[in-house]
């Protein structure tokens, strides 16, 4: 705007200003800025997925965030600009995300990075996108550690991060068994101990009383029955299951089949039906609760969901090679939505300063496929777009969720 | 034995010309890639070291680049070293890892040392992770390095410098093991690949040759690890898994089994081909890469480097052949 009012003269003046006035959008256009990777026509995103390799089953997310943008651009894009998103495969093996990330950032120049998959991918370019100032947003992954303003001011976290989800268990319980005995079961790794921390934290002074035992394991034990049976032991009538699948089924089936039969609490990273519940037996985890921010796919009471068919009209119209039973396509459906969300609030100064200002100012974003009620908040000071759950209990057949939803700022 | 003839001297000192000039040509993410060639290319030339001259297979040298890469991290992050400092440190921490490795081993021939190292390579992110060690490894959240800088008087970029680093260390270890293999215990090394019992014979000490090839097979893969943990400035369990054992395999066969040069060709086939296949495909990149693998075994059975040879040799025969008539 100013630099447009330094151009005209005096006697054109006070016609300009009624033009300016009258064309408001237009002249606004005209003072675009533009950072690396955006014009007038484009912007440029980058993002790294492990389409080969170990993690592979998670490239389903990239793809629908490319079939996604297309269906967009032949819309007309965002503010008239078509979204370029150049995805690369990282096979989830840290080096090459750095350099496929310097590929982005340096060659491709990119405005933004979106969406990178991975802790430990992340971590591994943690520091270098920080010191060249490219926004890293709504990475994919669950670690607390993202929403560090003050040290890593370039870097926004998308999942509700695991401290947040041990904050919304210590939350219900305080309010709704303040005299429970809890004990927990957590692997010993920095995963563990972040839903471990959001758990104390939570349960705050009450804490000391209230937990009356903790149990690790190690990825690399065989089992986890000799920790449950000291869990038993310990007098415990609610028991917090932090594990990853495998031991997950391990515990739903011993916490049964031992006589325990505690108030089980699964965290989210072991409440898959299909790879942990199945197995250890559906009848063992009847009345479990866990924590969710967004609708199940396979949850019948969302068959209706006006969200939902919109969403499996994209997928069977323009994502055929997705599974519509993986939630992951929901997710991804999701984090896209919010990526479109700050390149719209951006309006016409894309450059990167104000790409990671409008990521760090969602107020009251909605995304239909989130749980009705949920939105996603961030300010300068709170880099958690999503810090609100609501517990479901397990059927038997489906989570099915219940109470109101629950918000911490937890972080 | 056979020396270097006038012209491949030349031949040689025009492409070190070109690899200096290299970095002041292309952009530094290109620098920074170019770099991971030279650290891979010192890998493979010490896997080939003990597969392609020692007959004996490895699939577990990833484990010996992660030993390397984290006694590295562990030095400048926990204890302060200098990055240059660490270089050594990791080799001779791989070599005592690798000789130790290697004198069980010896009992297992072919397809048996084959597992033995494969259960290396695949238990070696779990032992990073492992709780006894996890505060110098940092458990699975792994190990932050600050990058280097150039030393002033240089003027070069950090990307820049590392490589200049690199490169010094691979004509250091190039020059060594080209004395090694073209000198008497190259000759025992072969002669046991191809012929033990006459090796023996002639006394050679073959339990000896073999561990200590192990050795140094391990103490160039570890510092090659080093060199790659700097350049890339993070080391983690997840960067070294089983994979990466066998790329580097796969890096040494399609290089050239017993060759030198081929180290470098094998390096920049582990580098680039991933990336393209990626291009190709997002859908199946490791069905394009094995389509890739597959017509370069067909097209090349002895590696690049024994197709630049056949090649030459073609080349040099025409030629010959002119001039006399």
């Amino acid at each position: 705007m100013s630099q447009h009012r330094t151009r005209i003269n005096r006697r054109t003046a006070l016609g300009a200003g009624v033009a300016v006035a009258a064309l408001g959008g237009r002249a606004f256009a005209q003072a675009a800025k533009y950072g690396p990777g955006a014009s007038a026509t484009e912007i440029k995103l980058g993002q790294t997925m492990p389409y080969s390799g170990p993690a592979s089953a998670y490239g389903t997310i990239g793809k629908l965030h490319q079939e996604y943008f297309k269906v967009l651009n032949a819309s007309g894009g965002v503010n008239g600009r078509k979204i370029t998103l150049i995805s690369l495969d990282d096979g989830y093996s840290p080096p090459k995300t750095v350099e496929q990330v310097r590929r982005l950032v340096e060659q491709d120049e990119v405005l933004a990075l979106f969406q990178t998959l991975g802790t430990p991918c992340n971590s591994a370019i943690h520091k270098y996108v920080n010191a060249k100032k490219v926004p890293h947003l709504l990475l994919a992954t669950g670690a607390t550690k993202w929403g560090d303003p003050k040290n890593y001011p370039w870097t926004i976290g998308f999942n509700l991060s695991y401290q947040s989800e041990g904050a919304i268990y210590a939350k219900w319980l305080l309010k709704n068994k303040p005299n429970a005995k809890v004990g927990i079961l957590y692997q010993n790794d920095d995963y563990g101990k972040d839903v471990l921390k959001g758990v104390k934290d939570g349960l705050g002074a009450a804490g000391a009383k209230m937990i009356v035992k903790e149990a690790t394991y190690e990825v690399s034990d065989p089992t986890v029955d000799s920790q449950i049976l000291t869990l038993q032991g310990s007098g415990a009538d609610t028991f917090i299951n932090i594990t990853t699948p495998k031991f997950g089924a391990q515990a739903v089936r011993k916490a049964w089949d031992s006589g325990w039969k505690p108030l089980h609490i699964i965290n989210n990273v072991s409440a898959s039906i299909g790879s942990v519940l199945i197995p250890a037996g559906v009848e063992k985890a009847v009345g479990a609760v866990t924590v969710q921010y967004y609708k199940d796919p396979n949850d019948p009471q969302w068959k209706d969901d006006p969200a939902m068919l919109e969403w499996r009209g994209f997928m069977g119209k323009y994502y055929r090679d997705g599974d519509p039973k993986d939630a992951s396509n929901i997710y991804a459906y999701i984090t896209v939505q919010t990526m479109v969300q700050i390149l719209k609030q951006c309006g016409n100064d894309l450059t990167r300063e104000n790409v990671m200002r409008q990521a760090a100012n969602l107020k009251n974003f909605r995304s239909n496929l989130l749980l009705p009620g949920m939105s996603m908040n961030t300010s300068p000071t709170d880099f958690y777009p999503i810090e609100q759950g609501q517990l479901a209990k397990f059927t038997g057949q489906l989570w099915e969720g219940f109470g109101d939803l629950i918000s911490t700022n937890a972080g | 034995m056979r020396g270097l003839d006038r012209r491949q001297l030349a031949g040689l000192a025009v492409l070190l010309v070109l690899a200096c000039a290299l970095p002041f040509l292309v952009a530094n993410y290109r620098v920074f890639q170019i770099t991971l060639v030279l650290a891979y290319a010192i890998a493979l030339l010490g896997l080939n070291m003990l597969t392609g001259y020692n007959g004996q297979i490895s699939l577990g040298h990833g484990a010996f680049y992660a030993i390397g890469a984290y006694t590295a991290a562990i030095l400048m992050d926990k204890a302060g070293w200098p990055y240059w400092a660490t270089i050594p440190v990791a080799g001779a921490v791989c070599f005592v890892a690798g000789f130790l490795f290697g004198l069980p081993a010896l009992r297992l021939e072919g397809l048996y040392l084959a597992l033995a190292t494969f259960a290396l390579g695949v238990a070696m992110p779990q032992i990073l992770k492992h709780k006894s060690i996890e505060e110098w490894t940092g458990g699975v959240q792994g190990i932050v390095i600050v990058k280097p800088d150039a030393p002033a008087w240089t003027g070069l970029s950090q990307d820049q410098w590392l490589y200049f680093f690199c490169l010094a260390w691979v004509l250091l270890l190039f020059v060594l093991g080209w004395n090694l293999l073209r000198g008497r215990v190259g000759r025992a090394m072969v002669a046991i690949r191809d012929q033990p019992i006459a090796a023996q014979a002639m006394g050679v000490n073959t339990a000896m040759v073999k561990s200590l090839t192990f050795g140094v097979s391990a103490l160039y893969t570890g510092i090659a690890g080093a060199l790659g943990a700097i350049a890339v400035q993070f080391v983690a369990p997840d960067s070294f898994s089983f994979f990466l054992s066998i790329t580097l395999l796969t890096g040494v066969v399609i290089g050239g089994l017993a060759s030198i040069s081929g180290a470098f060709f094998g390096a920049v086939f582990i580098q680039f081909i991933p990336n393209i296949a990626d291009e190709i495909s997002k859908a199946a990149p490791w069905a394009i890469y094995g389509i890739v693998l597959i017509a370069f075994m067909y097209t090349m059975p002895t590696g690049v480097a024994g197709f630049v040879r056949i090649a030459r040799a073609r080349l040099a025969r025409r030629r010959g052949g002119s001039t006399v008539r």
